[in-house]
């Protein structure tokens, strides 16, 4: 699904990211995590085509990234819900630009808010939601568009822990209903492993290690102690990091 | 809505009765034909209004509505074009900044000169005062919305004419509402001074000749006349932007 070759990217003279390479298979799961500033946010623009890259490729089902893809929906920390539009028109908004019929629109906005069990606070703007719904609004409005590749970035960590825990296991319910590539930044260790079928560390510009995660699918991991020694080796490499810095 | 529209009144009304009571004091304690009482000065207006204010308030309306007018033509798209390109913004806002804190005032002889003695100078003064809020006030709207927005509103697929639609125009609204609520007061007070000169009609022209008058009493319901203009163009000002930008005020 996405393959990344030898790319590298700078801003002005900071190098945000060198030389990753890094193959996600189609219809799996992908969790990115590393210290702040590491180029996490930059790697994910990247492949939401938000910036250019100049230096190595990047492929989505084998096409080259050039600007953004019509099929990718992403999902951002805050400020991605349109203020001035309510629940509604923000979940419709994607439709609409697409040019589909009004009555479609409007069966398919009330399916999905009905779905996400956000239905009463249709009428809503976004500054009258508590952070876990407008999260859910967010997730109704990009999968309306039916993607075949999510991008997330840091989505649950403007959330209260309760709340996280809510939207972790509305995203993975969402994939196991209808799996689609997910790619998304973290830096939760316990959501990397929750949600992450394959785990990327990151350190300072580059990729340090790629975990597999064979427990990856199971709701109820929370309470099993395999998913407690991934988090420890998760752990362990990102702490590796920091006593390499301190030297 | 409904109760929102009773505080907005009952503020209204308390505002004009806190303002009589102070004027009468004055009146009071003055005790000259200078400051006529509230009451003489309510009954001339009502006298003067159909035939005489009303003619002037609308000339001055005119003015006001076609240089406001004027300024959102000309700077909305300017202050969004800066707003939105780096370049265009390092190249015309040093400009801006010298040519904004100018008294336009003092250019008004030149105008005259320049575009005659018509409403076109006039119309010009006010434009070349009021412009500028409006322009600064839409760049700098463009410039607070956060990148994310910018990148999620793409990533739906908005693009071209609507990321204009969809983003900016309502980034940038509340912007330009309350940069016009300035220009609105900014150009009253402009026409006054300008009607002072080669017009017979406008309600600045109006106060002013009272004044030489010694018409204290025609004088006061000029200013009367002026004062319930700036609130009425107000409170619609204020009333559109409740339509137009409703997420602006939730509670
Ligand atoms: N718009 C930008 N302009 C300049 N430098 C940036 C910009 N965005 C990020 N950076 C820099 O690039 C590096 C990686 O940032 P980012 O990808 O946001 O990291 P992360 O998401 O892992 O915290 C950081 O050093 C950051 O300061
Ligand atoms: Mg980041």
């Amino acid at each position: 699904m996405i393959q990344i070759k030898d790319l590298s990217y700078s801003y002005d003279s900071d190098i945000a990211l060198r030389n990753i390479n890094l193959h996600i298979e189609k219809n799996t799961t992908c969790a990115i995590i590393g210290p702040s500033g590491c180029g996490k946010t930059t790697l994910l623009y990247l492949l939401a085509g938000f910036i250019d890259y100049t230096e190595g490729e990047i492929y989505i089902k084998n096409e080259k990234v050039k600007g953004s893809r019509k099929e990718t929906g992403i999902i951002l920390q805050d400020y991605s819900l349109l203020p001035w539009k309510t629940v509604w028109h923000n979940v419709a908004l994607g439709l609409k630009i697409r040019g589909i019929s009004k009555d479609k629109i409007e069966k398919e906005v009330d399916d999905i808010l009905h779905e996400l069990d956000i239905h009463e606070l249709k009428t809503k703007y976004p500054a009258q939601l508590s952070g876990g719904q407008k999260q859910r609004v967010t997730i109704a409005r990009t999968l309306i568009i039916k993607p075949d590749l999510l991008l997330l970035d840091e989505f649950t960590s403007a959330l209260d822990a309760m709340t996280k825990e809510n939207i972790q296991n509305l995203i993975l319910n969402i994939y196991s209903k209808k799996p689609v590539t997910i790619v998304f930044v973290t830096h939760s260790i316990e959501e990397a492993v929750f949600l992450g079928q394959k785990i990327v560390i990151m350190e300072k510009a580059k990729i340090k290690k790629i975990i597999d995660n064979p427990y990856f699918g199971d709701v109820e991991i929370r309470s099993k102690i395999d998913y407690y020694n991934i988090c420890l080796e998760v752990r362990r490499w990102l702490r590796e990091g920091k006593t390499y810095e301190n030297n | 809505m409904k109760t929102i529209e009773k505080i907005i009144k009952t503020k209204t009304l308390y505002g004009i009765i806190t303002i009589l009571i102070i004027w009468h004091v004055f009146h009071i304690t003055v005790e000259s034909n200078v400051i006529p009482s509230p009451y003489e000065t309510v009954r001339r207006f009502i006298v003067l209004f159909p035939n005489t204010l009303s003619m002037h308030l609308l000339a001055s309306l005119g003015r006001i509505m076609l240089a406001i007018g004027i300024s959102i033509i000309l700077g909305v798209p300017l202050g969004l074009w800066i707003g939105m390109n780096k370049k265009a913004d390092s190249i015309i806002s040093p400009v801006i900044y010298i040519l904004y804190p100018l008294p336009k005032i003092a250019f008004l002889p030149i105008f005259m000169i320049l575009l005659g003695i018509g409403n076109t100078a006039k119309v010009t003064l006010i434009v070349t005062i009021i412009i500028f809020q409006i322009l600064i006030g839409v760049r700098d709207g463009v410039k607070e919305i956060p990148r994310e927005l910018y990148y999620s509103a793409v990533s739906l697929g908005v693009s071209g004419a609507g990321i204009y639609r969809h983003l900016i125009m309502p980034a940038v609204l509340p912007r330009l509402f309350s940069a016009l609520r300035l220009s609105l007061g900014i150009s009253i007070s402009t026409l006054f001074f300008a009607e002072n000169f080669a017009t017979t009609y406008g309600i600045g022209y109006y106060i002013m000749n009272a004044w030489t008058m010694v018409d204290y009493l025609d004088m006061f319901a000029g200013i009367l006349s002026l004062s319930l203009l700036g609130l009425l163009l107000l409170r619609s000002l204020d009333m559109a932007e409740r339509k137009i930008c409703p997420w602006m005020f939730l509670k």
